[in-house]
């Protein structure tokens, strides 16, 4: 379970005005939660999720998750907890290294490491047997240096890596958006067997519409650093792409009007 | 013969160096100046320490660890206080040319009459050579074998080493930091263990050089790390992509080559002043050779 208590996240260009990315947001996600994270271009969104991981340091707030609170904890520390795939398959896999050789790295995700074999035989059977579950033919190529993958395979053993070992929380930051649309539906399908079957709590943040609205049990709208809207259940279920796209536009027609005009269409909206 | 063989013992002793380079420059994308001092550093310490008259095993694990801790240092300059890779080797190797100066004392001392390692080679070997018909060349034989052997055991040494989970999750961080990070290893502190090795394996260079030629000298690591990306990129091109291990002996075969290269070079009458900006050259063209070859069509069709 995560709980985000009353995080701020500030920025301030050089002599510009100090801009809330993160404001004051209080979130609380019960276990095996899997959120649906949308929001316009520098809503907050991955300010959001990069300050639960541990990339972005909070001005004011804390993190707590599983019953531990990691807000003074570096981005590695961390780790022990939060499993996390990149939206640039390169930065979530070390590219020289073989598929095989980056599960090994992720089989000690949170653990220290000693001068064991990084590479034994029951890891390769392991692996072969939870990459041929999830899309068959990638155990064929756990010799493979990851680099010479497509995108989307590598997006798939990024997925396998960060869930090798359950995490407490699973954060996906966009890791769809550099894939073309087929590989971005086999990524989409692996993710929802995954958080399924390992029931996992996850918050995945997405530019997709369609797959705003018909992954996960709960979603949270972010706008101007705030939530501008949570539903979950029935309520979830219930929200078309096309619903989603309306929200979008009537939150950007208030950013056109001026501030306190736009905090109470916020309000009304939120 | 004798010659040709001594050509070969000074290769394969750099060959060192070159591991030294492929594991900063290579596995950890690193370029690493500290190479320079540290070299020199492993060549005074071993010197000093022989002159001493301790054992020649030790001083030379002595120098070896001298450069470890060289490494550390710019490491530690990099990961804890952000300096960049260049400019922390540049402050320790500038450093490390006053402390070889002080360690040695002079800027010269040579070691006849000690007994070193390559000494306690020879005498080893020398009575199974010479009755194998090695002649007159026995002494330099047993040399090469000697630096073959550990050479060939630093290579395994390494290939084991980095395929463990340490290893392993060290390479990963010079590939890839936000991968590493995310899987909870803390890059910084795996950059300074792996210029340590690094260093070590460079100033362990040092150490031998010193001991093949008889004498320390203040000036000798001048350019070792060009010298080492010379035999690291001239390994790469010898051999093309290959996994680890295959890396690590092509960087081997790489620095022998380079050095039979500057043998040849200097027999057909190179100037040895010119030595070193022939080795920057070399190392030059190996930069801007996969750039002038992948604008050739064929090339980039075949991609």
């Amino acid at each position: 379970m995560l709980d985000v208590r009353h995080a701020t996240v500030a920025f301030s260009a050089p002599g510009g005005p100090l801009v809330r990315a993160v404001d004051d947001i209080s979130l609380t996600i019960p276990a095996g939660t899997f959120v649906v994270v949308i929001g316009t271009n520098g809503s907050g969104k991955s300010t959001l999720l990069g300050a639960i991981a541990g990339t972005v340091r909070l001005d004011a707030g804390s993190i707590h998750v599983a019953g531990h609170e990691l807000t003074a904890w570096r981005e590695n520390r961390r780790a022990r907890y939060v499993g996390r795939v990149f939206q640039d398959p390169r930065a979530g896999t070390a590219a020289s290294l073989s598929v095989l050789e980056n599960l090994a790295v992720a089989a000690s995700r949170g653990r220290p490491v000693g001068l064991g074999w990084a590479t034994p035989r029951r890891l390769r059977a392991e692996a072969a047997h939870r990459l041929a579950a999830i899309q068959p033919g990638l155990e064929q190529r756990l010799d493979q240096p990851i680099g010479s993958m497509s995108g989307g395979q590598r997006q798939i053993v990024a997925l396998v890596m960060a869930t090798w070992h359950r995490p407490e929380i699973l954060l996906l930051d966009e890791h769809t958006a550099a894939l073309d649309p087929a590989s971005a539906d086999r990524v989409v399908q692996a993710t929802a067997k995954l958080v399924r079957d390992q029931q996992l709590t996850a918050l995945m943040v997405t530019h997709s519409l369609e797959q705003a609205a018909g992954l996960g049990n709960r979603l949270l709208l972010v706008h101007r650093g705030r939530i501008a809207l949570d539903v979950e259940g029935g309520a979830k279920r219930r929200l078309s792409p096309e619903d989603l796209a309306g929200r979008f536009d009537r939150l950007r027609r208030a950013d056109q009007l001026d501030d306190p005009a736009a905090r109470t269409l916020r309000d009304l909206y939120a | 013969m004798i010659t040709l063989l001594a050509t070969w013992t000074f290769g394969v002793t750099l060959a060192l160096v070159a591991l030294g380079v492929f594991v900063s420059y290579r596995l950890f994308s690193f370029p690493d100046i500290t190479t320079d001092g540290s070299f020199t550093l492993g060549a005074v310490t071993t010197t000093v320490l022989l002159v001493a008259g301790h054992d020649p095993a030790i001083a030379t694990l002595g120098g070896a660890a001298a450069g470890a801790a060289a490494g550390a240092c710019t490491g530690l300059l990099h990961a804890i206080l952000r300096i960049e890779p260049l400019l922390s080797g540049i402050l320790v190797t500038t450093a490390l040319s006053s402390v070889n100066l002080v360690v040695l004392g002079r800027s010269n001392v040579p070691l006849a009459g000690t007994a070193t390692l390559l000494d306690r080679a020879e005498t080893l070997l020398l009575p199974a050579l010479t009755a194998a018909g090695c002649g007159d060349a026995a002494g330099e034989a047993a040399r090469l074998i000697v630096m073959l052997a550990g050479v060939g055991i630093a290579v395994i040494l390494l290939w084991a080493f980095f395929r463990t989970n340490l290893g392993t999750a060290m390479r990963a961080g010079g590939d890839t930091a936000t991968m590493a990070r995310a899987l909870g290893r803390d890059t910084g502190l795996l950059t300074v263990g792996g210029l340590a090795i690094a260093n070590a394996l460079t100033a362990l260079s040092g150490a031998l050089v010193a001991q093949v030629q008889g004498f320390a000298d203040v000036q000798m690591g001048i350019g070792m790390v060009v010298w080492g990306m010379a035999s690291v990129f001239l390994g790469a091109a010898l051999v093309g992509p290959v996994r680890l291990g295959g890396a690590l002996v092509a960087t081997v075969a790489g620095s022998i080559t380079f050095r039979l290269i500057v043998a040849s070079a200097l027999r057909a009458g190179l100037h040895p002043d010119w030595l070193k900006a022939a080795t920057a050259l070399v190392v030059l063209a190996a930069l801007i050779a996969p750039r002038l070859l992948a604008r050739r069509p064929q090339a980039s069709a075949a991609r």
